[in-house]
């Protein structure tokens, strides 16, 4: 048993996942590669998107991938550190939005 | 910021067969990554084989007013290798023989050879077609003896090609020193005043774009885009083509990728990246790398590597066609460089 539970080398890896169920494994990356395709948005903007979705997931393997992705897009480290920024807000809006929810219930029970 | 080249620091990786070692061993000699040879085996492209000669690119000296980062020549104001009038004669004699459409001046900062202006008159006597300087763009701003360079490139037609690494100043100046990003502007801004790089005209100015550390370019119409607006918002600045060049695991940017233990990611990364249609239009198949003292090599990096041509005709005094066309071109790992993704060349992607 590994004694970590990452190993970075791990993401080089990714691709083998097909091994074990060829058909839905070539399905996701073949929707993964034509989801990060220049589109409406800009690759360089799915970039940035992803490095912020990667933090707000906390997936050590995406946070390595996409800034090094930006990196190779020229993508600034303020560009990098605002997006995820971005993210953060959204994570903790979404838990102060739920203090909505707690003050409903306390003036339902407590008026 | 480096201040020194590797060659004056006195670092074993100044040596070109230490360099050599360490393309060969490692994750090369235990089979984790194939070599070259093997992969380009796989489809039946080794040996790769020079082709007709197109481009006669001269390193005209390793002497350069900065002092880069990843600088595969490992150039530096120390460098004191630098091209004599005799040599550059010699260009001259062949030049006028071959076929070649393009000429390409490189260095260092070749315009601090001492001969580089009456090398530069010579040659474009010749009428090559496309007349290529390889110009750091601070070196226009370096001395007052260089500041009439972008009228001297206009009287003789040439093709300025010029490195920017970022169109940020935090970004261009980690890579090439303190100040480089403000003099490099002030020198584009310079050569627009004289025309070059101006929407339609005949003064060629391009950029080329190599990345600040160990990961590969990206899409370089997708950059060169990038660059255009924010040079224009900012600067008011404009260019025609950017080339986005993948830095080679060689001298200066070696030592940065082992330091930061980045080298095998690196390695990984240009294998992974591996694109057989690039190797049918790698640069070294149409064209000869001339160096400071006049030897012939398949590259710029071939001859950092010390790897001469594969032939009998070793020296631009010896140069013969019949014995240079169809030969068999010196390859080890770096050559990888070239190959990722759309591919790699001193006039950008091949592929």
């Amino acid at each position: 048993m590994a004694k970590t539970y990452y190993d970075p080398a791990d993401l080089r890896k990714f691709g083998k996942i097909t091994e074990w169920n060829e058909e839905l494994g070539n399905k996701f990356f073949d929707y993964y590669g034509k989801v990060f395709e220049e589109g409406a948005l800009t690759a360089r903007e799915k970039s940035l998107i992803a490095l912020a979705v990667a933090h707000t997931e906390q997936c050590p393997y995406c946070i390595d991938a996409y800034t090094k992705d930006g990196l190779q897009r020229g993508v600034t480290k303020e560009e990098m550190m605002e997006a995820i920024h971005v993210g953060a807000a959204i994570k903790s809006g979404a838990t102060l939005v739920h203090g909505v929810q707690m003050m409903n219930k306390v003036n339902k029970l407590d008026g | 910021m480096a201040t020194k080249s590797l060659k004056k620091l006195g670092s074993d990786l100044a040596k070109s067969n230490k360099q050599l070692e360490i393309l060969s061993g490692g994750i090369f000699a235990d089979g984790e990554l194939p070599t070259f040879k093997n992969k380009i085996s796989e489809t039946s492209q080794f040996p790769l084989k020079a082709k007709t000669l197109e481009i006669l690119q001269i390193n005209v000296g390793y002497m350069c007013n900065q002092v880069c980062e990843h600088c595969h020549v490992d150039a530096g104001p120390d460098r004191k290798e630098i091209m004599t009038q005799e040599t550059m004669q010699q260009i001259l004699d062949v030049i006028k023989t071959t076929g070649a459409h393009t000429l390409d001046l490189t260095g260092g900062a070749p315009e601090m050879n001492p001969n580089f202006r009456w090398f530069v008159e010579e040659a474009s006597k010749i009428g090559i077609k496309d007349f290529i300087v390889r110009s750091n763009l601070t070196i226009i701003r370096a001395n007052k003896k260089y500041y009439d360079l972008p009228q001297f490139f206009k009287k003789h037609n040439i093709h300025v090609v010029s490195s920017m690494p970022h169109w940020t100043r935090g970004k261009t100046d980690k890579q090439r020193g303190e100040g480089v990003f403000d003099m490099s502007i002030k020198a584009l801004q310079e050569l627009n005043a004289v025309g070059y790089g101006m929407p339609g005209s005949d003064l060629k100015l391009d950029l080329v774009y190599n990345p600040s550390g160990a990961f590969l370019p990206g899409d370089q119409s997708a950059m060169e885009k990038d660059f255009k607006k924010a040079l224009m918002e900012d600067f008011s600045i404009q260019f025609h083509n950017l080339f986005a060049i993948t830095n080679l695991p060689i001298a200066r940017f070696l030592d940065f990728l082992i330091a930061s233990e980045n080298y095998e990611d690196y390695m990984y990364s240009l294998v992974e990246a591996y694109n057989p249609a690039a190797v049918a239009n790698v640069m070294c198949t149409n064209t000869l790398s001339v160096s400071w003292d006049g030897y012939l090599f398949d590259c710029d990096f071939n001859q950092m590597l010390e790897l001469p041509v594969n032939s009998k005709s070793k020296h631009i005094s010896d140069y013969k066609t019949e014995l240079l066309e169809g030969r068999n071109i010196v390859i080890s790992q770096h050559c990888y460089g070239c190959t990722a993704g759309a591919g790699s060349s001193c006039q950008g992607v091949v592929a």
